[in-house]
């Protein structure tokens, strides 16, 4: 029985003869030829499909995951994270300390993502300008692409009051003197559910799964869903043709059917790990052995407290306030900072990432009503300690990300402990359990922080997630220091671009959506305008 | 215990535990399954791992001795199969080593085998992994930690005991 009183704008679109094949269900190899091969349709992906489909270009979209819609988006961990997110959420680096959230179905990580919409700050690109060669990337040459793009996706900040997760960061940070502000969302209509990581249920969420995709599908692109690029094939300085292989419907294994595509020019949008791992895996030229490397994440540690009233983290619009203070106390490359935010706490994704086990684990999720969790999101990628990891290719070809915490970044972790606890007790905290296998529930401030001291800081002991992963096709002039130029050109290769996070020679110091959005916007209008000889066309 | 003798036995382990985690793996997968495994099927050994470890992770939230085990191991069993191949392969590797006697021992520290094993047996078990000077079986106890809480809390069954309503019953 179909009860759902939403329109579902992937169905209509699907009913009025949009061009998506379904890649699990081929009987047999299929070829392809087109102007532009886009390979991933997440922020880089579906910016470029519809800014190069209104240019009048022929546009083939690949993406490796499902196309899933609000009719699907059921709000529920268990099928949502191996449904919508690369390796069913549990993605993790080499040695396993760090556990890597990216989306894997039409629209990537956007379809899932929590919607905080930051412009680039300005001193992330100065540096860029002044370390990566990066003349163009001045903030006030970037704002007309920020503006088209927060136009385009409704980015607007969050009107509504923020709910009691993120209002207690904001009161517990005033007690301390520091500052929050509000949050920019990319929301329209939005029903303050808090659902966001399991794809949004009422299409409020400007995703490209609602906005771009849908625009370069009825322009008349063709979509390939459950879809690898598996390698791209190289001829002189040009790449000659991409070779795919289908995916089961189940997302796990090559159903034996491949896809050939060629095409005038390619763009690789798969996001950090996935790009770099597409272009290592097709021995695309690399002199300097730079591909891959500087893989950035903003590392994130967190502290759960438990407070005297129901918080209901689950409930409401995921992130609606931040502050930036510990971001701006030090230089931009001193000792490293920190954006604090809050995530929402649902029960698959909070009882994984509390630790301890038995009486200490249940007692805290029988009260999993009155949690509240802090995240602080470290900005590496900006000190000669902190140059991030290395995308390296496993038997099979599957890429996997070597990142090693060095002490920089854990001073990082340890001070961020610190505040986020402290913040915690002045909003009211009762218990504070800041994640780390060796600490406990603290009842005071003083307790706390002579623990947390004293903990190790090493990997296994702390939890670190990251959701925005970004870096390891680094954008410079400069061929010693990036792959890709400053227009998004793979260098040496006349045919072939990037356009996605893994472009960012460091971290961005904010959530990386927008940044992209933005940044690809530019690159794509001039891609559309060097394709066709003409002005590219404006969203 | 002197400082050198506790070096070189944490070496000798070290070599060890990372041999045996291969050769377990390798040993198990050629016993159970002459064909390269795609898809992990727990078998009889594994789920006993899982009935005796389960209720002592989740200690105050499972009735131990009740529909609440076999619940559990089901839905862990889902989310394994849900897995990417690779990962599979790992946590069939892990279920080999804590199913097969000498590892049990010598690994887990586990004198019998799972089905008669103490509670305090198997949490001092879970500690002993959990903190770890080899990060490969700390990096076990995690797998094990997020592979029992995760899909037992995302079953809508266990939401009113954590006092979470779930999504708006109109759109899920
Ligand atoms: C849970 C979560 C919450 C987040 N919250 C926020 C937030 O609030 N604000 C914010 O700014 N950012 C947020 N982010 C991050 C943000 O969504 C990403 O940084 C951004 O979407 C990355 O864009 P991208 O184009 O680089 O890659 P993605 O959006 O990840 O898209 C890449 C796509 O390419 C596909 N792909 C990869 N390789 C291949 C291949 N070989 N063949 C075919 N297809 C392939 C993938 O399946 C994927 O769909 C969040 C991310 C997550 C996971």
């Amino acid at each position: 029985m179909n009860t759902n009183p939403i329109p579902d704008p992937i169905q209509a679109g699907l009913a009025s003869g949009w061009n998506v094949i379904d890649a699990s269900a081929l009987d047999a190899n299929r070829q392809f030829e087109v102007d532009v091969a886009i390979i991933g349709t997440g922020a880089g992906g579906g910016v470029t499909a519809e800014i190069l489909s209104m240019a009048g270009l022929k546009i083939l979209l690949i993406e490796e995951g499902p196309l899933k819609s609000s009719k699907d988006f059921k709000m529920r961990e268990a099928q949502a994270y191996p449904e919508l997110y690369q390796e069913s959420a549990a993605r993790k680096t080499k040695d396993k300390a760090i556990n890597i959230m990216q989306g894997r179905s039409v629209g990537g990580s956007t379809t899932v993502n929590w919607t905080s919409s930051f412009r680039t700050p300005e001193d992330t690109l100065h540096y860029w300008q002044k370390n990566f060669g990066l003349q163009d990337y001045a903030p006030q040459a970037l704002a007309p692409w920020f503006d088209q793009m927060e136009r385009r996706l409704h980015v607007t900040p969050w009107a509504a009051a923020p709910n009691e997760n993120n209002d207690l960061l904001r009161r517990g940070a005033e007690k301390l003197g520091i500052s929050t502000a509000v949050i920019p969302r990319n929301v329209n209509g939005c029903w303050n559910l808090g659902y966001c990581g399991m794809g949004c249920p009422t299409n409020a969420k400007q995703s490209m799964l609602v906005t771009t995709i849908p625009a370069a599908l009825s322009r008349g692109a063709v979509l390939l869903t459950r879809t690898r690029a598996e390698k791209l094939n190289f001829k002189g300085d040009r790449v000659d043709s991409l070779s795919c292989v289908a995916i089961s419907a189940d997302g796990l294994a090559p159903s034996g059917k491949t896809i050939t595509v060629r095409a005038r020019h390619y763009v690789v949008s798969g996001g950090a790990i996935n790009s770099p791992g597409l272009l290592l895996r097709s021995n695309a030229p690399d002199p300097h052995r730079i591909l891959g490397k500087r893989t950035v994440l903003h590392p994130v540690v967190l502290s759960a407290a438990l407070y005297d009233h129901k918080v209901d983290s689950f409930a409401g619009a995921p992130q609606s306030i931040y502050s930036d203070h510990f971001l701006n106390t030090d230089a931009i490359d001193g000792p490293i900072g920190y954006k604090l935010e809050v995530p929402p706490l649902h029960p698959l994704l909070i009882s994984a990432t509390l630790s301890g086990f038995g009486e200490h684990h249940s007692h805290l999720m029988k009260r999993f009503a009155n949690l509240h969790a802090i995240i602080a999101l470290l900005r590496d990628g900006f000190h000669e300690q902190s140059v991030g990891g290395t995308v390296e290719l496993r038997d099979g070809g599957s890429p996997v990300l070597d990142y090693p915490i060095t002490d920089f970044v854990w001073d990082g972790i340890r001070r961020a402990l610190l505040t986020m606890v402290e913040i915690q007790f002045a909003a009211g905290a009762k218990i504070v359990y800041p994640v780390h296998e060796l600490a406990d529930g603290y009842t005071s401030w003083s307790s706390a922080k002579k623990a947390i001291e004293a903990l190790p800081y090493k990997p296994l002991f702390t939890r670190v997630v990251s959701a925005h992963v970004m870096g390891g096709c680094t954008m410079s002039d400069d061929t010693k220091l990036g792959v890709v130029s400053s227009t998004g050109r793979y260098h040496g290769v006349s045919n072939l671009s990037v356009h996605d996070g893994s472009l960012f020679p460091t971290s961005i110091g904010a959530n990386p959506q927008l940044s992209i959005y933005g940044i690809t916007c530019r690159l794509a209008s001039m891609l559309a305008q060097q394709l066709t000889g003409k002005p590219a066309p404006v969203l | 215990m002197s400082k050198a003798l506790s070096r070189r036995s944490f070496l000798k382990v070290g070599v060890v535990g990372g041999l045996a985690l291969a050769t377990a793996g390798s040993i198990y997968r050629l016993v159970r399954d002459p064909e390269t495994p795609r898809r992990f099927v727990l078998d009889e050994r594994t789920r006993n791992v899982l009935a005796a470890v389960a209720p002592v992770i989740l200690t105050g939230a499972l009735h131990p001795g009740s529909d609440d085990v076999q619940a559990v191991i089901e839905r862990i069993e889902g989310a394994i199969q849900q897995l990417p191949l690779k990962v599979q392969k790992e946590i069939q590797d892990l279920f080999a080593l804590l199913t097969l006697a000498p590892t049990r021992r010598f690994l887990a520290g586990l004198p019998d085998d799972w089905r008669i094993a103490k509670q305090e047996e198997i949490a001092a078990f879970l500690q002993s992994w959990r903190l770890h000077r080899i990060g490969m079986l700390q990096t076990a106890y995690h797998a094990l930690h997020d592979l029992v809480v995760g899909p037992w809390y995302a079953d809508e069954s266990t939401w009113a005991s954590i006092g979470y309503p779930g999504p708006i019953k109109e759109l899920s």
